[in-house]
């Protein structure tokens, strides 16, 4: 029998995996962005499986708002990726020091 | 009804390995298709919850625009792999000890006292045959959602010319046509008629 805890479950896991991610691959700002895609769609089972189980649709106009807004950032992040690797000739998170931070 | 959880857990065991192999794997170009995996995947579940709309949408938008974008930087840029990895074992037991505990957390606030289980949130009928989820999502987003609907648009414009101006890049020396100087261009400049005396054709 599916409970919502089986779906919610399935997205705790995907999001500890991601955040794992972002942990071992901070030199790959590539592998970063993926890592933030796979975090969103975590977030989009969750919110796709209470809107199947309250019986109400806004859960899935959320989904596509984040969807859409998801979108945009890959898009923009992939572009000054391009830029910084014109540039740079890395991606390497650690040689990208300029501000001193 | 077992038929239904033998989808879920195959499909659960397929994102979340392909999950595992998009953060571990040493090849980007792996890496997005792993993601494809799971997108694909979750797809797959969202079809189970009868999100048919959105698990279409994943596909369509999500794997054949953002990932191909993805898959297209990923091979477009020369990447040196080797000093991407250091600290990759070093960094290991701390993601691990950190994933384990927020995984461990989130699965006992889920699973303590049945708060999501079937008692508290009972699985809803199944809709009917001819219910159709992209219509009833349709009549939400044109009447309640219109106005984020319509800022989501924006959203999507301001990307499309942020990523443009980010990129484009004018170099010199390079030989294009000015549209604007194609479009001024006025008949006396590019046309001379010339007063002649008719002439007789040579004969053969």
């Amino acid at each position: 029998m599916l409970t919502l805890a089986h779906f919610l479950t399935l997205g705790a896991i995907l999001f500890s995996l991601s955040v794992a991610g972002i942990f071992i691959n901070r030199k790959n700002i590539i592998i970063l962005l993926m890592c933030i895609e796979l975090m969103l769609l975590a977030v989009n089972m969750n919110f796709v499986a209470f809107s199947r189980f309250l019986g109400n649709l806004d859960g899935q106009i959320f989904v596509f708002f984040i969807l859409t807004v998801a979108a945009a950032e890959a898009g923009i992040g992939l572009a000054i990726l391009v830029v910084l690797f014109r540039n740079r000739q890395t991606i390497n998170v650690a040689e990208l020091d300029d501000l001193k931070g | 009804m077992i038929v239904q959880e033998l989808i879920f857990y195959a499909f659960s065991l397929v994102m979340v390995f392909a999950a595992v192999a998009v953060v571990t794997v040493r090849n980007p170009v792996y890496a997005v298709l792993f993601l494809v995996l799971a997108f694909f995947s979750a797809a797959a579940i969202w079809m189970l919850l009868e999100a048919e709309f959105l698990a279409i949408i994943l596909m369509v938008v999500y794997v054949g625009a953002v990932m191909v974008l993805f898959l297209f930087v990923v091979m477009m840029l020369d990447i040196n792999l080797v000093p991407l990895k250091e600290g990759f074992i070093r960094y290991l037991p701390v993601a691990a000890l950190v994933a384990v505990a927020m995984a461990v957390e989130l699965l006992m606030v889920l699973w303590s006292r049945g708060r999501f289980g079937a008692e508290m949130f009972p699985l809803p009928a199944p809709h009917s045959a001819d219910y159709s989820n992209t219509r009833e999502l349709g009549e939400l987003l044109y009447s309640n959602y219109l106005l984020p609907f319509e800022v989501a648009g924006v959203v999507l414009l301001v990307a499309i010319l942020a990523a443009v101006a980010l990129t484009l890049r004018t170099r010199p020396g390079i030989r294009t046509q000015n549209p604007s100087v194609q479009v001024r261009t006025r008949r006396d400049e590019s046309v001379r008629l010339v007063k002649m005396k008719s002439e007789k054709p040579r004969e053969a």
